[in-house]
């Protein structure tokens, strides 16, 4: 089943152009990802997901529902939920005060917290034992981790992630994906955006590649792994 | 305002575990550094109260609060001020403490940038000279409700197009209102324009019983039978009524405060303060929690306003002025935005120390403008910083420590 679908979307930051005419669809499980150089436009497109940015022209739809002018704030309780670009976790509360705000809109969050919290430390140990630290004193890998737990804990159907490994250790890199994985496995749909295009071809079902605002090539991730005109643009050449 | 002590010994036990994990390396070191940045060390005085069994520590706040209400009857010397009538004072500055917790609903809470918060206040003064004698003539008990209704209607009405814009933008635009309101007042006539409006009603009298002051010889205290204040007569004499009315209204305001921060109306404050798109994303309508803060402290402005117009008896658009916002935004900052103790601190700051000084004339300006520059330099984050502010102090020394002994990590 297609979860979400995204029709000739055209988004604009004044008169310039973000996106074009940029068309793709999300199946139920799996994990797509965009990839593409800086300014291609991939966190334009997550946010206007999310419903942050306006969309001048195009459709998004979810779970059939078309959801293209909804305010954010809306969109988390039907299922999407974002770990942005930059982590953007409340530097000032602590980590457990972040998470609680992940579950904001959930009406019964009182009652599930315990399982919700268990199911982000059992995914990323490293926030329970730092669960009374402000947020905003730790290091990149673990206000990652934070992001990506805050947008868990509201229970979504889609997580979207904007750049989970930026500027993150190699070691760490590696351990962000098999998390990835493990939430794809607990059976949330992932949408994921990346510069680091053979990490995420790897672990994609589906992989879309953007370029200055345009959707220029598609296909499965193993795929466009083994294409080579892909690998000489975004992998590196001759890897 | 009855128990400073909690939130210091938070910031002292919190800065105390957050040190532990480093507290090895470096304990002397940054013990050193904290003292130093606030100044002196509030945590000892606030440990040992917090060590008191709850009913000594109850006893205690009833006694302050006691003292609180006995204030303009105790005639305390040094502190009353010899130039005015000390229950006038009182007043002045407990208004301007129930208007710095409402701006800091705004500024602190919210972290929208009001600099027209002085007309929420005028709408409250006018609703009730307007209502109340000019135009009509409202009972006081309809005047308040209708001060307050009128205050958060404007509120609501200044906020659903301007809370769309952000940070400067805003500051801007409420800027502009309050000038509006006091401009409105001046030039129509249906409001007093410039003439004002005399006459305003005052909060309806019981005359129960007679209380004495105290007089004091040296350090001697009389019961001075001669100095007497009438339970609870409202009159322009005696201020004393006017000041009990305020503290009571603030003891409400506090409580309500309490259960508003404690709230998740207070947490979705504190997310959208920190980052607007990152709470968006959490699903919080920002917005309309925005528009919340602006309403509650265009409904706590006006009752302030309200109040002040019926000490007052009279008002006219000078009451008003542009430079009042800034002395209320002067009060919250330095007091610590975000912190309902520290707030009222700066109220009284603000408020206060230009009455006592009254007697140095023009000096008294340049007395205060130098106490505001201190204050901005040794306290940037105000004399009672907020919760998050404390704790990132915390947090860059730790951060410190750990760079310093980084073998350990």
């Amino acid at each position: 089943m297609t979860l979400l679908e995204v029709d000739g979307l055209c988004v604009n930051y004044g008169r310039i152009e973000a996106i074009r005419d940029v068309t793709f669809a999300v199946e139920e499980g799996a994990v797509v990802t965009l990839i593409g150089a800086n300014g291609a436009g991939k966190t334009t497109t997550l946010k206007t997901l999310s419903g942050l940015r306006k969309v001048r022209a195009g459709a998004v739809r979810f779970q059939g529902k078309d959801i293209t002018a909804m305010p954010a704030h809306l969109r988390v309780p039907l299922g999407i939920s974002q770990s942005p670009e930059g982590r953007r976790i409340f530097p000032g509360m602590s980590v457990l005060e972040n998470l609680d705000m992940g579950a904001f809109s959930r009406a019964d969050r009182v009652k599930t917290r315990s399982a919700d919290l268990e199911r982000v430390f059992t995914l990323f140990p490293r926030l329970e034992e730092r669960r009374e630290q402000l947020a905003g004193t730790m290091s990149g890998g673990e206000q990652q981790m934070l992001a990506m737990g805050r947008a868990l804990m509201s229970r979504p159907k889609l997580i979207l992630l904007d750049e989970p490994s930026m500027g993150l250790a190699p070691k760490l890199i590696q351990q962000i994906f098999s998390i990835i994985n493990d939430i794809r496995e607990q059976g949330t749909t992932i949408l994921l955006v990346e510069q680091n295009a053979m990490q995420a071809l790897r672990i994609a079902d589906r992989a879309y590649i953007l370029e200055t605002g345009e959707i220029v090539r598609e296909g499965t991730g193993d795929d466009l792994v083994a294409d080579d005109s892909v690998r000489a643009a975004y992998l590196g050449g001759d890897v | 305002m009855t128990e400073p002590k909690p939130p210091a010994n938070a910031a002292a036990s919190s800065g105390a575990t957050k040190a532990s994990p480093s507290a090895g390396t470096k304990p002397v070191a940054s013990g050193g550094t904290s003292s130093r940045r606030f100044g002196w060390d509030r945590g000892a005085l606030a440990r040992r109260v917090t060590a008191l069994p709850t009913p000594v520590k109850w006893l205690l706040i009833a006694l302050f609060v006691v003292f609180l209400y006995a204030l303009p009857l105790l005639e305390i010397p040094i502190i009353s001020t010899p130039d005015t009538d000390f229950g006038a004072v009182l007043f002045t500055v407990a208004s301007y403490v129930l208007v710095a917790l409402g701006l800091n609903i705004v500024l602190g809470y919210a972290g929208l940038l009001d600099l027209g918060y002085v007309g929420f206040y005028a709408v409250g003064a006018y609703t009730v000279a307007v209502l109340g004698s000019f135009q009509a003539h409202l009972s006081w008990w309809m005047l308040i409700p209708l001060a307050v209704l009128f205050s958060t209607i404007s509120g609501l009405l200044l906020g659903a197009p301007t809370l769309r814009v952000r940070g400067d933008y805003l500051a801007i635009v409420t800027l502009g209102f309050g000038e509006i309101i006091r401009l409105t007042a001046l030039n129509t006539e249906w409001l007093g324009a410039a003439k004002g409006i005399t006459q305003v009603p005052r909060p309806p009298s019981v005359e129960w019983f007679e209380i004495p002051h105290l007089q004091w010889d040296g350090f001697t205290a009389f019961i001075d039978l001669g100095d007497t204040t009438k339970f609870l007569f409202f009159g322009v004499a005696d201020q004393a009524p006017y000041y009990w009315l305020a503290l009571t209204v603030i003891f409400l305001v506090l409580g309500a405060d309490r259960m508003l921060r404690r709230s998740r109306v207070g947490r979705s404050w504190e997310a959208t303060r920190e980052d607007e798109d990152a709470a968006e994303l959490m699903g919080v309508p920002t917005f309309r929690f925005k528009l919340l803060a602006f309403a509650c402290g265009a409904f706590i402005g006006g009752l302030s306003g309200a109040l002040f117009a019926s000490r007052q008896g009279f008002i006219n658009p000078e009451s008003f002025q542009l430079l009042l916002s800034i002395l209320f935004v002067a009060a919250v900052v330095v007091g610590g935005a975000g912190n309902i103790y520290g707030v009222t601190l700066g109220a009284i700051v603000v408020g206060y120390l230009p009455e006592r000084f009254r007697g140095f004339e023009e000096w008294r300006l340049l007395v205060f403008g130098v106490a505001l520059i201190l204050l901005a330099n040794f306290r940037p984050q105000g004399l009672l910083p907020p919760r998050r502010a404390k704790r990132a102090i915390a947090a860059d020394e730790q951060l410190e420590a750990l760079e310093e002994g980084t073998a350990r990590v």
